[in-house]
């Protein structure tokens, strides 16, 4: 379409780069003070360009960390992300396989049963679900941070809009071919599901690496904290000068496989966060 | 290579029966085409052979054996669907070879199985691709090659070739018929296309409203259709029907045009209807002609021309016709055209139930 | 919507749902049975007991100064997090939607703050806000601003608004781009013949246009204020100063880990539920209207 470019252009440019700016300065700020000395962050004003101790901090923030080492803490993020992504991908696409493609008594009550779970998510039940798993014994365990968050009707919900995409016929062509329910969920439903399973996980996974209250409910042992909520710990107090430098290098460290996640799988990202929301 | 044997087959939806009871036997490779209009039930008849719907009432056979409860994979049956249902995730290798994999068939079979039915219909090239990669015409050979590679019993094909453009129609028609010939396996058909109906058919089911209303050769249903929604279903343009009833040997016309018949019906004064194809008329000259048609409106299609008319003239009004007349013709609307029924060329339907009389 | 090809298997289907359902079972069921019988119950003063109480605890809520209170902190929480997250993601996404060149690299630079968890965002916000450390309250109080969150609630209050705002318009640009994008260029060019220029044409084609992508938002901005942005204030405020940055959220915790007063925290996680649960509806109220629009 013809029309006048110019300053109306321009303008919008600027627009864009103030705002990216703004959006990014909170994040490059934290990576400016994970490169610099204790002191020259409790000295206000503090540089606005990164230092030279990078290495220290990042190397001292991963074995030594304040409460625990950083490494442990981000395996702990990756185990209990990884654990929420496949289980819940795991569980919602057999029992979505289930309420389409079978028929059987109790089928919408199983239905509403997992459409009720969308309704609660784990912020408004929590002590109820602390005593649950305590009395479960599952304090301090990965079960325990992994279990009670697989239980979600997102994933079910997403599974079940695409298998109704799929067409009859290929079912019925299955059927004719000689291929028996599981033969057909393995030999041609789960292929076909390979993207819409991608962009999933690549949503739980950062769904699941940012809890942050349950693990700080049932984590009470420094070397099974998450990152996320590891972080809080970290976190210099009032009477405490604590190490700056070091709590921004685990902040840092905090947010760069989610963000990694999103930057190179943009596609996938974009297309699991549009379909989970339908 | 089977029989079929359909016996008092009906079908019902909870309370709806939509399939009131049809009667079929098939011989062994035999070509037989359900034709139709939409929602007839000729493909809930299909499925129903495939194993795909439940059978309420009746039984039925393939190759002497009650397949009434038996799942589609024990029934020994190949399918083409409407839209090719291929696996979009295999290649056209294994979408092929897929069912002879389930059936726990050795490789090396399956590889010479599969690549003598890619030779047969020209695939060898695609092999590899995934369907996606392919043209509609590639696409339904690949779905056929999916059936010829079972060997089966039976080939069902459910509207296989409604999806394409009417060019590839033609060819991909021709290519079934050949195939099914050439392997002579039984195959059932069903379509709601009358030209494809009659092309490939060793003997046609003309089915409407859950009922077979008629089941014989093409040229038979054509010639002698059993009722009047056969002769109105079969031919393009559909028979000329108008009503009337038998005095003596004419054929009276509701608006009072009578009309010379060629056999003598048993019974006259009750209400029928009188049937004649449009081709089966012809020009005369004005001193021989049975009726003349007011004509209102005048189609070229080249090879034919199609004159549309009501009657008129000394036999009286009494009803729209068709005639179709050779290319050549010089007709316009206004025109007055005297035309004569070819003999042996009628026919009579009782009006109330549609029967041939 | 149902599948018209199915297959028979008796046991099969349950046993694919066996999984899901005794998750949901043990750990939402339970746990939600738990919380409405608990908000019956008044624990005794020595934790030995409890006794059965009907509403007690809930016309306790009710009456609680605090506790009503924090909804009001909820309700200007959250119409301040949506009001700005909204508009300036609109705001990026118009100015994206119409820029050709970098328009991809806009997009992604936009998009990556939503991996950063509520949490960790607290923190980075705390780190250049803090009082005394903190490099833009050291700028701001330069300028002669008396800034000192620690101490003062409105300050507080604005922080965390801005903190999960932030967090949050990377995700309402995304919709906000996609609902953009998916307006037909012919309607614009349209409206360009029939001589509306480029507001008139942003203020009575595209807006109306959007307005299904900015209903869903709104919604989903109003459960993410309610229910996601715990991290933010644990991190940042911890609720204080005093109840200023209480949120329900927040309460529902302090109150039942932090006060152990089981009774109160189950009664409010009962309302909680009500409130999700009519957000819920209104969302596929919603749904259905879209699938239909």
């Amino acid at each position: 379409m013809v029309e006048k470019q110019g300053f109306g252009t321009i303008l919008m440019h600027a627009v864009l780069i103030i705002g990216i700016a703004i959006v990014c300065f909170p994040i490059y700020l934290t990576f400016v003070g994970s490169t610099l000395t204790h002191f020259e962050i409790i000295r206000p004003p503090m540089p606005l360009v990164p230092g030279p101790h990078f290495i220290d901090n990042y190397s001292e923030a991963l074995t030594a960390g304040i409460t625990a080492p950083v490494g442990r803490m981000l395996l702990n993020s990756f185990v209990m992300a990884m654990g929420i992504a496949i289980g819940k991908i795991a569980i919602s696409i057999l029992s979505a396989y289930a309420i389409v493609y079978f028929r059987f008594p109790f089928r919408m009550f199983a239905f509403w049963a997992i459409f009720m779970t969308l309704m609660l998510p784990v912020e408004v039940r929590i002590v109820p679900t602390y005593e649950v798993v305590a009395s479960l014994g599952m304090l301090n365990s990965y079960t325990g941070l992994i279990l009670p968050l697989i239980a979600s009707a997102t994933a079910t919900f997403l599974f079940r809009q695409f298998f109704m995409t799929v067409p009859d016929e290929l079912v019925e062509a299955a059927r004719v071919d000689g291929a028996g329910p599981l033969r057909f969920f393995k030999d041609i439903l789960l292929p076909l599901s390979v993207t819409n399973i991608a962009a999933l996980f690549v949503i739980l996974f950062i769904y699941g690496w940012n809890q942050f209250l349950w693990p700080l409910l049932i984590t009470t042992k420094p070397e099974m904290n998450t990152i996320v909520m590891g972080l809080k710990q970290m976190m210099p107090t009032a009477d405490d000068y604590g190490n700056w430098p070091v709590t921004m290098a685990a902040a840092t460290l905090a947010v760069l496989p989610p963000v990694a996640v999103v930057i190179f799988m943009q596609r996938l990202f974009v297309k699991g966060l549009v379909e989970t929301e339908k | 290579m089977a029989t079929i044997s359909i016996r008092d087959v009906r079908k019902s939806y909870g309370k709806t029966e939509v399939i009131h009871g049809v009667s079929l036997d098939v011989a062994d490779g035999e070509f037989i085409v359900i034709v139709g209009p939409s929602g007839c039930g000729k493909s809930t008849l299909l499925r129903m052979v495939a194993g795909l719907e439940r059978i309420t009432a009746g039984t039925m056979e393939i190759g002497g054996r009650v397949v009434n409860d038996l799942e589609p994979r024990e029934r020994d049956i190949a399918m083409v669907f409407q839209n090719y249902a291929l696996y979009p995730h295999m290649s056209v290798f294994d979408n092929m070879a897929y069912g002879l994999k389930i059936a726990g068939k050795t490789k090396d079979e399956i590889r010479q199985r599969v690549d003598q039915a890619a030779a047969m219909l020209q695939l060898e090239p695609y092999l590899d691709r995934k369907p996606r990669a392919l043209s509609g015409g590639q696409r339904q050979r690949v779905a056929m090659g999916r059936a010829l590679v079972r060997n089966p019993a039976v080939f069902l094909f459910d509207e296989p070739l409604s999806n394409l453009d009417a060019k590839l129609r033609v060819q991909m028609r021709l290519e079934i018929k050949q195939m099914q010939r050439s392997v002579g396996t039984t195959a059932l058909y069903v379509t709601h296309d009358q030209v494809e109906a009659m092309t490939l058919a060793d003997r046609l089911v003309v089915m409407n409203a859950g009922i077979a209303e008629q089941i014989d050769t093409p040229m038979a249903v054509y010639e002698r259709p059993a009722t009047r929604f056969v002769a109105g279903f079969i031919g393009s343009p559909a028979m000329n029907i108008l009503k009337g009833s038998v005095s003596g040997s004419d054929f009276v016309l509701e608006g009072g045009g009578k009309l010379a018949l060629d056999t003598k019906p048993a019974e006259t004064g009750r209400p029928l209807l009188f049937g004649v194809r449009p081709e089966h008329l012809q020009i005369a000259t004005a001193k021989e002609a049975t009726l003349n048609l007011s004509v209102t409106a005048v189609e070229t299609l080249g090879a034919d021309t199609l004159a549309h008319g009501t009657l008129s003239g000394a036999n009286g009004a009494g009803g729209e016709l068709i005639a179709r007349l050779p290319g050549s013709a010089k007709v316009a609307p206004g025109d007055t055209l005297p035309l004569t029924v070819q003999e042996n060329m009628t026919h009579l339907f009782d009006a109330e139930t549609g029967k041939r009389v | 919507m149902e599948k018209r090809v199915t297959f028979d298997n008796r046991m099969l289907p349950y046993l694919l749902l066996a999984p899901q359902l005794a998750v949901t079972i043990v750990f939402f069921f339970w746990p939600a049975g738990q919380a409405l019988y608990q908000s019956l119950l008044l624990p005794d003063p020595f934790g030995l007991g409890a006794r059965f109480v009907w509403f007690s605890n809930f016309e306790y809520l009710f009456n609680d100064r605090y506790y009503l209170q924090s909804f009001v902190t909820t309700a200007v929480f959250t119409f301040f997090v949506t009001l700005v997250s909204m508009s300036v993601a609109l705001l990026f996404a118009v100015m994206a939607d119409q820029v050709i060149k970098g328009a991809g690299a806009y997009k992604t630079l936009l998009i990556w703050p939503y991996a950063v968890a509520p949490a960790v965002a607290g923190v980075m916000w705390l780190f250049m806000f803090q009082p005394s450390i903190g490099v833009v309250a050291f700028y701001m109080k330069a300028m002669g601003i008396d800034w000192n969150p620690v101490l003062n609630g409105g300050q507080a209050m604005t922080l965390v608004i801005l903190a999960a705002a932030w967090k949050q318009i990377s995700y309402n640009f995304l919709f906000f781009l996609a609902g953009l994008q998916a307006i037909p260029k012919s309607l614009i060019e349209a409206a360009a013949i029939d001589g509306a220029g480029k507001w008139h044409r942003f203020r009575t084609i595209i807006f109306p246009l959007l307005s299904p992508t900015t209903f869903f938002l709104l919604v989903v901005n109003i459960v993410y204020a309610f229910f996601e942005t715990f991290g933010i204030i644990h991190t940042m405020t911890a609720g204080g100063p005093g109840q200023s940055t209480t949120i329900l959220v927040y309460k529902v915790y302090s109150d039942g880990f932090v006060g152990q007063d089981l009774g109160s925290s189950a009664a409010q996680s009962v309302i909680l539920m009500v409130v999700v649960g009519i957000l819920t509806v209104i969302q596929f109220r919603f749904i259905e209207r879209r699938v239909h629009y």
